[in-house]
């Protein structure tokens, strides 16, 4: 039971997480209904960015919260900045152009984000600085609240907050609705779509850039190819909430986050990625809106 | 007679292959409602299209002395265009107030703006009642309110509207007709689209008949009811 509570608490850790990098894909597919695949490497790029701040400033020296939200911040200036780059350069030039076009496109520029990442940081794996230290703040009983699970839950909660906020109360989140729900109609009302749509990746590529720096602080391993993985449990969260809907994200994501922690736990840790790809058939096959999406049939 | 509001000369359409208008050339006057009549697919909801910026078109739209062609869709909101587009066009995930402050996207005159939505509330006293209510579950004749009141508070010098009586019992059409005639006693210039030609011709100053892409008939609309040709093709009669 004690360690049923624990697995909870690292679950939904771990699915916070995802939740960042879920709601990066689901924004952008949202409002223009394509698939980001280059995402997960912007994710990638925002943790080498903050390794390499981070040990410019010689933040070992003082590890603590301060550090943490610096590189945030830093990440998410990196990641914000690529996501402008990608969807003014990449994307937007075939804003009218058929959907496979631009879904290898995306794939294209995801490549290009790996192979230049081995190319200018090296294959190898790098050990991401120590912006934290890691300890026991809490017992109760055999189950331990750790300071890096409540960091990345307090960290990743204000983000979802922030971004809850500004697309629920704010006048550019109303027009990022309006965008998504009728792009010809927004435009009709003067909101400048390019704007919005751009704004859209740059908000959706900070929050993987948060999502990168929480991950090199608890599992303090970077390379190149970091972002497959974690892209694709993220992708299959945001399908599973429903691919489009910003709470399906997060839920999704929390399922997954859980589920894999439970798979562990209880089965096995080889089936811990199988158990991504179950997910993602599953849903496609019973439920392809996802949890909280509406169906409607997509024409590719 | 000065210049008028909107000149629209020579305006050509395709939609790929299809030559969807011929060019066509017509003005609307400061102050005047002007309908545009035809059948299906003659080109009506293609014409709004192009005024507001939404179709690929050839040919020279002028709107208070401005050439539109370096106007894109989204500018021409603040030059005084707004339209309530076919099929409503409403979001339906937002509620009714967000659909309306959509309206008024473009505009930083907080009092206007605040005085515009309760001009709003007064035309449609209804949607005063469901402030807070998701557009999407609004009926048919609501969601049509919802998709007037949020071009009015765009303020327009000019408000284009594509069948805003398509689909809705005969009581509210006549209140939407009765209410586009308070705007224009106030000062609105109207071009209106309409399956409804009899309605429309009612309250219209002068009219136009679209067919299949070209301009056919021109006339004050009260000539035009009175019309054999109009009569027998668009009023049933
Ligand atoms: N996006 C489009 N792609 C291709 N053809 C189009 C498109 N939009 C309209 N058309 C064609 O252009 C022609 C004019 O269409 P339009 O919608 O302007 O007609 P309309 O007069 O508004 O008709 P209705 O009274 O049925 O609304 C039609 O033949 C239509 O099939
Ligand atoms: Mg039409």
């Amino acid at each position: 039971m004690h360690d049923f509570v624990q697995h909870i608490i690292n679950g939904i850790s771990l699915g916070s997480i995802y939740a960042l990098i879920a709601l990066g894909y689901t924004m952008v597919y949202g409002i223009l209904k394509m698939i980001n695949f280059a995402h997960s490497d912007v994710y990638m790029i925002g943790a080498f960015a903050a390794y390499y701040v981070a040990r410019w400033l010689g933040i070992e020296a003082q590890p603590g919260i301060a550090s943490l939200l610096m590189l945030i911040l830093v990440s998410m200036l990196a990641c914000g900045f690529l996501g402008f780059l990608i969807e003014r350069f990449a994307y937007r030039p075939l804003r009218k152009a058929p959907k496979l076009n631009i879904l290898i496109t995306a794939i294209g520029v995801s490549l290009f984000l790996q192979y230049s990442g081995q190319v200018v940081f090296g294959a190898d794996p790098k050990v991401f600085p120590e912006v934290m230290t890691d300890y026991v703040l809490l017992t109760f009983g055999p189950v331990e609240l750790r300071s890096f699970d409540l960091t990345v839950l307090g960290v990743s909660l204000v983000a979802m907050l922030c971004l809850e906020f500004l697309i629920k109360k704010t006048k550019v989140g109303r027009a990022m609705r309006a965008v998504s729900s009728n792009a010809l109609v927004a435009s009709m009302l003067g909101v400048n779509t390019d704007k919005i749509i751009a704004f859209t990746f740059v908000v959706g590529s900070s929050l993987a850039g948060v999502g990168s720096v929480l991950v090199g602080m608890k599992y303090p391993k970077i390379d190149p190819l970091m972002g497959m993985m974690i892209g694709l449990k993220a992708f299959v969260a945001a399908v599973l909430g429903g691919i489009g809907n910003i709470g399906g994200a997060v839920l999704g994501a929390l399922i997954m986050g859980l589920s894999e922690e439970m798979v562990v736990a209880y089965l096995s840790s080889t089936y811990r990625d199988a158990f991504a790809f179950g997910i993602l058939i599953v849903i496609l096959i019973f439920k392809p809106a996802g949890l909280l999406g509406k169906y409607s049939v997509e024409k590719v | 007679m000065s210049s008028p509001l909107l000149t629209v000369d020579r305006l050509e359409v395709f939609y790929g292959a299809i030559h969807a208008l011929k060019g066509i050339s017509f003005q609307v006057q400061a102050g005047e409602i002007v309908s545009l009549i035809g059948a299906n697919g003659a080109g009506k909801t293609t014409t709004l299209r192009a005024i507001s910026g939404l179709a690929p078109s050839k040919g020279v739209i002028t709107f208070d002395s401005q050439n539109l062609a370096t106007h894109k869709s989204f500018q021409r909101v603040s030059l005084g265009i707004a339209q309530s587009p076919e099929g409503r066009g409403i979001f339906p995930e937002m509620s009714v107030l967000e659909n309306l402050e959509m309206g008024a996207y473009s505009r930083k005159d907080k009092s206007g703006i605040k005085k515009d939505l309760e001009l709003c509330f007064e035309l449609f006293p209804r949607l005063k009642e469901r402030m807070a209510q998701i557009a999407g579950t609004l009926s048919g004749g609501e969601q049509q309110m919802v998709a007037i009141s949020r071009a009015i508070m765009c303020k327009p010098k000019l408000l284009l509207l594509d069948e805003p009586s398509l689909g809705l019992a005969p009581l509210i059409v006549a209140q939407i007709f009765e209410i586009l005639k308070k705007l224009n006693q106030e000062g609105m210039t109207v071009l209106l689209v309409e399956q409804n030609a009899r309605m429309a011709l009612k309250i219209s100053h002068r009219a136009y008949v679209l067919e299949t892409g070209k301009i056919v008939l021109e006339d004050s609309a009260a000539n035009l009811l009175n019309n054999d040709e109009v009569r027998k093709s668009y009023l049933g009669v």
